[in-house]
């Protein structure tokens, strides 16, 4: 389980996480909503330990994560990027076997490579693509085989950062639901962040919406609808006026 | 009044601006002191040290070998020309070589390579940085420090070395064509007085400016692109700050250099 126990977090003079609270339980799909600069990503980063936190506590199954061998953690993760940050210089299935062929339990190249290929299949891309670079895709392409990467290492934990930003609505939709399948399939715990509704039906167990870098509502996702919190139903609805301000 | 707002505002900006590069200076050292601690723990990625090698060391041979023969050639048309002054014609081929390998074959070796590699260092971990490849790194339990600062820094600095002895050995040449065939040298003594003049503590000397030349070019290439700024100005502001202070780093070592091998 994890456990996000009032975690502060600012940058100069902007507070961007003013504590929050959370707790995402073993094999539960949590996505985290809210609108752009209020704190997921940098939430995010606070759980992967990219950034520390100022105050508060990040636990996963009883350990702070930003203390002690962080490679235990970090080995029990994985994360799809935004834009999916595959490495330019590295061909496809080295990407996706990047972490096989390295680290302790690394195996021969070989090996990793049919991993790769396999899994690369897994989220429908033809064995072909394995050779070719990051360049070569398109966008949804890019996001599949950061989707493969994510999972090649078999993780307990997957992270996805805005899965379907800059896909067209069908492409969206595919990645929703191969994020679906896979993370049911694997039995993994998945958190989220988004602000693309379709992707928050098709992919969530448990809804934490964040606005000012606070915890403004959380539910399952049946209580998503007529909650008659003022600032979910706004951001659900995409309503301009509300008590969200949107940022002109 | 207004005169000692308008002083105070000025001192300000100088403190402000001592401050800032006295920052810049302390983050470089510590940047430098974190990368050179990772050479020594593993894991080792000597793969990358190799790809960098290339990279760094075989491409820049044609920059470095041009710039070389033409200055060994200009150097011995001034040297010839100054010389002739007193009659000292024959001090073309020593002055050259030694001129060559003591000075201009470290110094304009480790600046056009500078111009060619810190930019290319920085523009690279400077896109790695803003497209979160280096955040995917760290996710994929692999350390940026270890698998990208730690083969350039190793590369840069054994390559230079070698770059700077190709070099040298251009730039005598290039003077040597100029000597026989323009200013009427014998070829066999413009050979011997070459050689005859150079001692091994120059070559020495030369070398081993040119290792910290390839370490600064890298670390200033690895710094600027790791702490790269967002966007594509950021990566553009990271490149010539690169550039720029491994620049003006190189020229500021190489007096400290000269100073200890005088």
């Amino acid at each position: 389980m994890i456990s996000i126990k009032d975690v502060h977090k600012s940058f100069t003079n902007n507070n961007v996480l003013q504590g929050v609270n959370m707790e995402i339980a073993k094999g539960e799909s949590m996505v985290i909503i809210g609108g752009s600069g209020t704190g997921k990503s940098v939430l995010l980063k606070c759980i992967l330990g990219l950034e520390n936190p100022d105050s508060g506590k990040i636990t996963l199954d009883g350990k702070e994560t930003n203390k002690g061998d962080r490679d235990v953690f970090l080995a029990r993760f994985g994360m799809l990027f935004q834009n999916a940050a595959l490495f330019d210089s590295l061909s496809v299935w080295q990407n996706v076997a990047f972490r096989l062929m390295r680290g302790p339990n690394k195996i021969s190249k070989n090996d990793a490579r049919d991993i790769a290929i396999e899994k690369l299949r897994r989220v429908g891309l033809k064995p072909e693509v394995g050779e070719k670079f990051p360049a070569e895709l398109s966008g949804g392409m890019q996001k599949r085989v950061g989707l493969a990467r994510a999972i090649a290492a078999k993780p307990e934990i997957i992270f996805f950062d805005e899965p379907t930003t800059g896909l067209d609505p069908i492409m969206a939709g595919v990645i929703n639901e191969l994020i679906r399948e896979i993370v049911v399939e694997m039995g993994a715990t998945a958190l989220t962040i988004t602000h693309d509704m379709s992707s928050v039906r098709s992919i969530a167990d448990k809804v934490t919406m964040l606005h000012d870098g606070q915890v403004q509502w959380s539910g399952k996702i049946h209580e998503l609808e007529n909650t008659g919190n003022p600032y979910l139903e706004q951001f659900i609805n995409g309503h301009a006026v509300g008590p969200i301000e949107a940022v002109r | 009044m207004d005169n000692i707002n308008i002083m105070n505002r000025f001192l300000g900006s100088i403190g402000f601006s001592v401050l800032a590069f006295c920052t810049t200076i302390g983050r470089i050292m510590i940047f430098a002191c974190r990368a050179i601690s990772h050479i020594f723990r593993p894991p080792y990625y000597g793969r990358e040290v190799l790809t960098q090698f290339m990279q760094i060391g075989f491409y820049s041979l044609p920059v470095v070998g041009l710039t070389a023969l033409f200055t060994g050639a200009a150097l011995a048309l001034q040297i010839y020309s100054g010389g002739a002054r007193f009659s000292a014609e024959s001090v073309v081929p020593s002055i050259v070589a030694i001129g060559m390998v003591r000075e201009l074959g470290p110094v304009l070796g480790g600046l056009m390579v500078a111009g060619r590699v810190s930019s290319s260092i920085a523009a690279e971990l400077g896109t790695m940085r803003v497209t979160e490849q280096i955040d995917a790194l760290v996710t994929l339990s692999t350390n940026p420090m270890k698998y990208l600062i730690v083969p350039r820094l190793l590369a840069a600095t054994f390559a230079m070395p070698i770059l700077v002895a190709v070099g040298d050995t251009i730039g005598i040449l290039g003077g040597y064509l100029v000597g026989t065939g323009r200013l009427g040298f014998n070829s066999t003594n413009y050979l011997k007085n070459t050689i005859d003049f150079m001692e091994i503590g120059d070559v020495t000397s030369g070398l081993a400016k040119a290792a910290v030349f390839g370490f600064i070019i890298a670390l200033m290439g690895c710094y600027h692109g790791y702490n790269s700024g967002r966007g594509a100005q950021g990566v553009g502001r990271a490149t010539i700050n690169a550039v720029v202070s491994a620049s003006v780093m190189i020229l500021a070592a190489n007096y400290i250099l000269t100073e200890v091998f005088f």
